[in-house]
Order: structure tokens, then sequence, then C-alpha cells
């Protein structure tokens, strides 16, 4: 392993908590509903992160609290089995109601497991429900996927079908890619989780070979190798380089050889590179610092430096799973500071203080550097893009390319002539 | 427990973020877990401010919770009075804090501090955004003010006179995040200083703990935001005597009123009367023969209460509207929502979901729908103009140019505003009429989305109804006489005179329709 500088750092934060993946769980899995039993600053986390106007009727919403639920705790159960029948009345498409757990509903101790467990018995047959938390107290962000497919797990059954799993949402028509890439290596039992239909879900069991799509998975992963599975270590299919040592981690457990994998890689590796090349002559040599909130950071830092020869100031993370990230902490350069957890007063310091060319951060914390003289780009936009993969590569570096050419324009003589 | 989609108002404490970030030298330490930091892009991204909101946000965690999360909440204190140094300190807790009860206003007042420290307490699961706004508001003027309150005597309105200066008065209510606040306070400053008025303080937004404390130094507020500023003035009056406007300046007729009533509780003679009418180009743009066709326009009105309540008056008094349905989400204006609605023989909706009002706007079938931008959205989906008139805020309304809704360009930016979706919706109309000349073969993309065109909805209004829609309609026929005539008649009221007629034809037990039931009906209704 590269000598990688380890930091953590306490304090308060500026990052979403786990409802948040809501967002794009939902567009996955287009016959799942998610309800959050919480606040309405749950309601409002949403509603601002979402853009959830546009819906004619979202395919998530909150069973808010109350001050008479507060009262009694027999009262809430039975209030929102009253919101969960009323709901499911209204809209009788759909097929997996995830109940999420917010901070209110775990300060309060409200048991999601047994109100899953009483409606499952009586909508059998009709809507599967699973619970789940994305409260802020344990999850930052991202990790609310993680807990939504934890959450699946027992639903799916065992199979000795030996397969290989891609595990994390990831963009349809980047998963169609993937899949075709495995396909011409030569596996051909490709199964996607979470799936495109909630009802849809993967067989799993000890010859399912899972291949992690997304860095923050933590339990699932866990959780799947309790269920036999295998998991790949592998770095993240994020760049050239990440993808290719992606597929070929997932070959090698398919005993393919790599020289077959070369074969099918090379002519995209060859075409991404050179899609590349008019990002990185903007990139190149530019100072970045990441401040933490998608958990990509890493994957993300590993890229930018190796393939956009980028120079890493600072590498934050709300969360490291030494284990999950291992691979890609060896692709780091030595000394690269990671920093876990967040103190943000602190961190916006150094971030001043270090002169970057670009910070990627939360929306919130955008403008207000942009304002400061920083370019930016913010994190948000990277679980929202279809960003994995080969054939992305240069989409992905497009994002971090656009704010430093448009500031290029902005700032160009042809302006600050007049 | 609320099922909830979308949600007109944030929690209280948001209401809370807006009057800090509206201030200057204050902080907010808010005792929250990290999601609630969502709440800054509300300012960074929809107002697209360059600093942060002045707000630390404690993040306890799960694990905190076994242990001492005071202490937690103490550092933090501790380090947000030590960096950002603000002038005046307030403290408060969000939704999940205040079940774990750790009162850290309390806390925060122990710590020894030579600043005033202001007490939040906002119920999070009973009060919503802009009752927090108006709380907090009126917290950090009370605690700022509340140890004057017997060094000084009564403010009488008309002491300018005796000082020997102009009169001065102050403007409570704009906040970011409001309705075009930012436009209204220039305007009505401009009004105010044209009539030789000047202003002391305009606040919260853009004012500093030091001019809360000289907030009594005016003669009279005047009350821009009864949402916001209503407690607060409320309060001044019983505890200073300050007296403070009540008519909110939005439209001539209530601007004109504003004045007057600014002027009478200052007694100030009012010199320029006849000037007022001719400030807006609203009176003459309504009375111009242009604007004929609006008259009785069928206009659907929802949002908050200050912006409906002015919005009714307007539509109906100075655009020649008919107001076919009035609500609000704020449940603390629903009074006086409600008596808007009596004095145009309909009744208020107060509700917080959306759905509620959509159905309610597809019930009314109005021409005009002025709601937020949640009733733009459903508005386009039934195809029918909408012009937004009331936050919850989007980015669109946050103009870069000026905008206000307030005083004499508030009413033309609202002249405009309102006019212009239905003069597209009657450009629609003639598109539609002549949507078989060669210039149209391809196909026009409509501005209103392909339902104002194609959706289900209009079905009945197309202009060439298929022969089975015009014989049959409530077992009543169209000869093909009557049929002939109602293709005579213009598009524009086609629609209205085909039901108008088979309504009569049932009534009088007409088996069909000829041209001459038509020009019964005609007669009948006329």
């Amino acid at each position: 392993m590269s000598k990688v500088d380890f930091n953590k750092e306490t304090g308060p934060r500026e990052v979403f908590c786990g409802l948040t993946s809501i967002v794009w769980l939902h567009r996955r899995m287009p016959d799942a509903f998610f309800l959050v039993v919480g606040s309405r600053t749950c309601a409002h986390l949403i509603q601002s992160a979402a853009g959830v106007m546009i819906f004619a009727e979202p395919r998530f919403g909150t069973a808010i609290l109350e001050e008479k639920d507060l009262a009694g705790l027999a009262d809430a159960h039975e209030e929102l089995d009253r919101v969960v029948n009323d709901l499911i009345s209204r809209r009788p498409e759909i097929k997996t109601l995830f109940l999420v757990g917010s901070c209110p509903s775990e300060v309060i101790k409200l048991d999601l497991a047994t109100v899953a467990e009483k409606l499952n018995t009586r909508f059998l047959g009709q809507v599967r429900f699973v619970n789940y938390s994305g409260s802020g107290i344990e999850t930052t962000f991202t990790q609310g996927e993680d807990g939504a497919l934890k959450a699946l797990l027992p639903l799916m059954e065992s199979t000795d079908d030996e397969k290989l799993l891609l595990v994390g949402t990831i963009a349809n028509n980047v998963e169609d890619r993937f899949k075709k890439i495995f396909n011409n290596i030569g596996i051909t039992n490709v199964e996607s989780f979470p799936p495109r239909q909630s009802t849809e879900l993967p067989k799993i069991g000890k010859n399912t070979k899972v291949l992690l799509t997304q860095p923050y998975l933590s339990d699932t992963a866990r959780d799947l190798k309790h269920r036999g599975c295998e998991i790949i270590q592998a770095p993240f299919p994020l760049g050239v380089e990440g993808s290719t040592k992606w597929v070929l981690a997932a070959a090698d457990a398919f005993k393919i050889p790599e020289l077959k994998v070369h074969e099918v890689i090379a002519p995209l590796a060859n075409r991404a590179r050179q899609a590349l090349e008019k990002h990185t002559e903007i990139l190149r040599g530019k100072k970045l610092f990441l401040l933490p909130e998608s958990q990509l950071e890493i994957s993300i830092a590993r890229f930018l430096h190796n393939e956009c020869e980028m120079e890493l100031v600072e590498v934050g993370t709300p969360y490291l799973n030494k284990d999950l990230m291992e691979q890609e902490l060896n692709l780091l350069p030595d000394d690269t500071k990671i920093v876990e957890g967040q103190h943000v007063e602190k961190q916006l310091d150094r971030v001043r203080a270090s002169n970057p060319d670009l910070v990627v951060c939360g929306m919130g914390l955008a403008n207000p550097l942009e304002a400061e003289g920083i370019s930016t780009k913010w994190s948000i936009e990277m679980v929202f893009s279809p960003i994995h993969g080969i054939d992305q590569a240069a989409d992905l570096a497009e994002l971090f390319s656009r704010p430093l050419r448009r500031n290029q324009i902005l700032t160009s003589k042809s302006l600050a002539t007049f | 427990m609320e099922l909830t989609l979308w949600t007109y108002e944030g929690p209280p404490h948001v209401g809370a973020m807006r009057v800090a970030s509206s201030m200057k030298d204050i902080h907010y330490v808010l005792h929250a877990p990290q999601g609630d930091t969502y709440a800054d892009l509300l300012f960074t991204m929809i107002e697209r401010r360059g600093q942060r909101p002045p707000v630390t946000y404690t993040t306890f965690q799960a694990r905190d919770l076994g242990g001492d999360t005071a202490e937690l909440v103490k550092r933090n204190i501790t380090e947000a009075v030590e960096r950002f140094k603000p002038k005046t300190l307030l403290v408060g807790e969000s939704c999940t804090a205040e079940l774990i009860q750790d009162q850290p206003g309390a806390l925060a007042k122990g710590m020894g501090f030579n600043i005033p420290i202001v007490n939040l307490e906002l119920p999070a699961y009973s009060k919503k955004e802009n009752w927090g706004a108006s709380e907090t508001f009126y917290q950090i003027i009370r605690t700022l003010l509340k140890d004057k309150v017997n060094e000084i005597e009564k403010i009488n309105p008309q002491r300018w006179k005796s000082l020997g200066r102009r009169p001065k008065v102050n403007i409570l209510g704009p906040t970011l995040l409001g309705f075009r606040c930012r436009d209204d306070v220039i305007e009505i400053q401009r009004i105010l200083s044209e009539q030789g008025i000047d202003t002391n303080v305009v606040a919260p937004l853009g004012s500093s703990p030091d001019d809360i404390t000289r907030l009594t130094d005016a003669d009279i507020n005047i009350c821009l935001y009864h949402e916001i500023a209503e407690t607060s003035c409320e309060w001044l009056k019983r505890n200073y005597g300050m007296e403070y406007t009540t008519t909110i300046p939005i439209g001539i007729k209530n601007t004109i009123n504003f004045i007057n009533e600014v002027h009478e509780k200052l007694d100030l003679s009012l010199t320029n009367k006849e000037e007022l009418e001719h400030k807006s180009k609203l009176p003459w743009y309504s009375k111009s023969i242009d604007s004929n066709y609006l008259t009785g326009k069928r206009v659907f009105i929802f949002g908050d209460g200050t912006h409906v309540i002015s919005a009714a008056k307007i539509a109906k008094e100075e655009l020649g509207f008919e107001v076919v349905g009035l609500g609000t989400y704020s449940r603390e204006m629903a009074r006086q929502v409600r008596a808007a609605a009596k004095d145009l023989n309909i009744e208020a909706l107060i509700t917080n979901s959306y759905l509620e009002v959509e159905d309610a706007m597809k019930k009314a079938s109005p021409e005009l729908v002025l709601g937020t931008q949640m009733e733009r959205h459903s508005a386009k989906r039934l195809g029918i103009p909408c012009s937004v008139i009331s936050t919850p805020m989007h980015v669109q309304d946050v103009p870069a140019r000026y905008s206000p809704q307030m005083g004499w360009e508030g009413a033309n930016v609202i002249f405009d505003d309102w006019v212009h979706p239905l003069m597209m919706g009657l450009e629609e109309h003639l598109i539609d009429m002549f949507k078989h000349d060669f210039e149209f073969v391809d196909g026009h993309q409509s501005h209103l989305g392909h339902t104002a065109t194609k959706g289900p909805e209009n079905k009945e209004d197309e202009h060439e109804p298929s022969n089975e829609s015009i014989q049959k309609k409530g077992n009543v026929l169209w000869t093909d006489s009557g049929k002939a005539e109602l293709t005579k008649v213009p598009f524009f009221v086609r629609g209205k005179v085909k039901s108008n007629t088979e309504k009569y034809a049932l009534s009088k037990g007409l088996p069909e329709i000829s041209d001459e039931t038509l020009y019964d009906a005609k007669a009948y209704f006329s």
C-alpha cells in the first residue's frame, strides 16, 4: 500500500444525510415508493435536493410526524398504518414500499421493522415493505443507498448459479455498456442490483461474484459476503484506469485470461484516452481540493491525478472503509492527504490557505467559494450523471474541466476590455 | 401524521435562518444533525448568495446521543463566538434536537458571553417556516429592546414635527427567500422619500443588531409583510406605542391607500394626490381598448396570505378579472384570506396540499392561474397560463432585473407578468384557428406544453368537434343546420356557446338543436 497520509477530523459538517439517496434510487426502480417517516425538515430536504416540482406525483414522500404522534408511540404506529393505507389505495402501481427512518424517527425509536412486518402480512402478494434508516445521525448522503440495498437482501432468493452481480445504482445506459463488455470477454451471466424493477431482484449464493460499482456500499458488501457471495476486490470503474482494472478483476475471478480482456478493452481505452486529452490539457497541474460528501472522493481524486494530471491538495471523505478502498488507496500517489470526517470551518480555512484551482464541494458551499474567487464543482452532480465506465471517462473529466474552462472564458481579455 | 409529497413551507428553523441570513453581525448556532445543512443551499443556490448563511450546525450523531450532547453544543457555541464574533447570538434547535431536550439556549446563556443571546424555541412538529421567521424576528427585537422599554416615553407618530426633522419610518418584514423583497424595499423607500419621509431602519433584510436597537428612533413602523413582521410591530406598539401601517402596497389602489395611511399616521399632508394615479402605467394599460379582452377572465389565486389578498384585489378591481378561486397555505393568514374570499362570494381554500390545490384549480376551470411555482407546474399540466406571485422561492423568482411587486413599478411588473401569459393564451387560439394555413403545416410547438392543444382536458373546446361529440351530448342531437351555425360562431366563444345551447336545450326538454335553437339559447342567456 502506498503511504497515504490519513487524518481524522470531527466538528460541524456540511453534508447531506442518507435520505438524499432516494433522489436517484427512485429513478432506478420506478415501481418502488420511498416513504420517509420524519419531520417537515426531511420533506423539505428531499424536495430541495430533488427538484420535486417537476413530478406530478413523485414516487417519494414524507409521513410528517406531528405533536400528537410524539405523545405516545402506539399512536404513531397506527398513524403510519393509516398513511400507508391511503398511499397504497392512491397509488396501486407501487410494488415495493421502502419505509425510510429519519433522525426524529430514530430518536423516538419508532420501530419501522415491526411496522414493515405487519404491513407485509396485510398486503401479502400486493406490496412488499422493507425498512432502512437514512437518518443523518447515522448516515451521510450515499450511505442511504447502502441501507436501502442491504434492506432488500433478505428478499433475495438463493441460487448456486455462477454469475457476476454488479452492485450499486448506475445509469441504465452505463449498465448496458458494462454488460456488453462483460459479454464480449466471455462473462455472460451478468445481473445488476438494484434491478430496474424492484420485483426483479437477482438471486444470490456461493457462486455469485460481486463487483461493486460504487464505493459506498460497505454494509451491503458485508451482508452479501454472509450470503456466501464472493466480493471481488477492485478499484471502482471511474476513468479508464479504474474501469479497466475493475473489468480485469472480474475477469480474473472468472478465470478469463488477461489478454482476452485487453483485446476487448484496448480499442475502447484508446478512444477514451483521446477524448480525455482535451480535458487533461485544462486540468494538468491544477490543484484540487475535495471536500467530503459522496464517498466517491477517493476514486475521483485517483482519476483526476493519474489520468488528468491534477495535483491533490486534500481528499476529504465522510467515511473511509479501508478494506473496500484498499485498491484505490494503492493507486493514489504517496503522501496524499486524506481527511475522514469534517470540521467545515477548519477545512475551509485550509481551502483558502492552499489556494486551489478547483474545489469539489456541496451545493451549500459552492457559490460562497466562487464569490471568493475559487472555482468549484458540486459533488451532487457525480451521483446524477452517468460517469462510470471507460466510455464515460471524458464525461467525468468534463465535469471538472468545465468550471475551469468557463472561468477562462469569462475572465479572458475580450470581456475585460469592455 | 401527515403524508406530504411536497410542502409549501419548510420547518420553522428555516424561517429563523431566513432572518439570521438577512442580517449582519449575527450568528445562529443550530443544534442539529448533519443533514440539516441542506438548508444552506436554499440561500446559496436559489437566492445565489455569495456568502454562507451565518449558521453553525452542531452535527450530533447517533453515537453522541448516549454521551453528552450538551457538551457538544457548548463547544460549538464557543467556537462560533470566537470565530465569527457576532454582536448577537441566536441559539436554537431543529426537529431532532427538540426531542433530546438539551436546551441549547439556556446552556448558551450560562456560558458567560458578553453579547445578547436570543433563545429560539421553535416547535418543529406544529409550526412552519413563516411562523419561525416571524418568531425569530420578534425574539431578536424583544431581546435587544426590552430593557429600554421603561427608559423611553411612548412614541407619538407626530413627534417629528416638534423634533424639527422629516418624518422617519422603519420598514419591517423583508427577508431573504421572501418574494421580491429585495426590490420591494427599494420601491417603497423611493415612494416614501418622494413624500419627504425618511427610512430609519429596514429589517431584517440588511440590518444589524445595532440597527435593531435604534428602531425606536422612527416615528412609525411599516409592516410590509404581515407573515414576518406583524408580531414584532404589535410588540413595538404595545411597549413603545409605535403605530404601524397595515396596508400592503401591492396594486395601484393599495399603494395609494398605503400612502394615505402613512400620511394619516404621521399627520403629514398629502400634496401630490392627483399625481399618484399616473405614477404607474397599469391604470392606463388596463383602460386601453387592447385590454378589453381581459374583462371577466376567470382567475384562480393561491399562495401566501399577503400576496393572494393583494392579487385578488388587483385582479377584480384593477384588471377587471373574475376571481374564481382564492386560497393560501399560510394558516396564520387564513382568517384574512377567508374574509377576502367572502367579499368575492367564493370560499377560500386553506391547505398545505398541492394536490388539493390542483383539484380545486381543475374544478374552477380558470383562464389564468396566479400561484406559486407549484401551481405553475399544475397549471402547465392542465394547459392553463400561469404567473407566479408568491413563495416558496425558486431560482426564477430572483430575477437579475429590478422586478418589485409593490408600489408603482410593482404594478407595472404585475400588469406585464399577468397579462403576457394570457396574451400567449390568445395567441394560442389564433394559431389553433389558423393551423391549417400553409405556414403552420409543420406543426406549431406550443409554449404551454402539448397538453394545451392535445390534452384530454381540452377536447371539448376543439373547434371542429367530431360528429359523435357534436351530436350526442346529454342526449341532445345537433342537426346539420345547428352544426353549421355553430361553426360560424367565433372560435373563442364557440365552446361556451355550445355548452350553453346544450344546457338550454336540456332545460327545455328539446330533443335536438337546430340553428334556431342556438339563437333561442343566445337570447335566453344574454
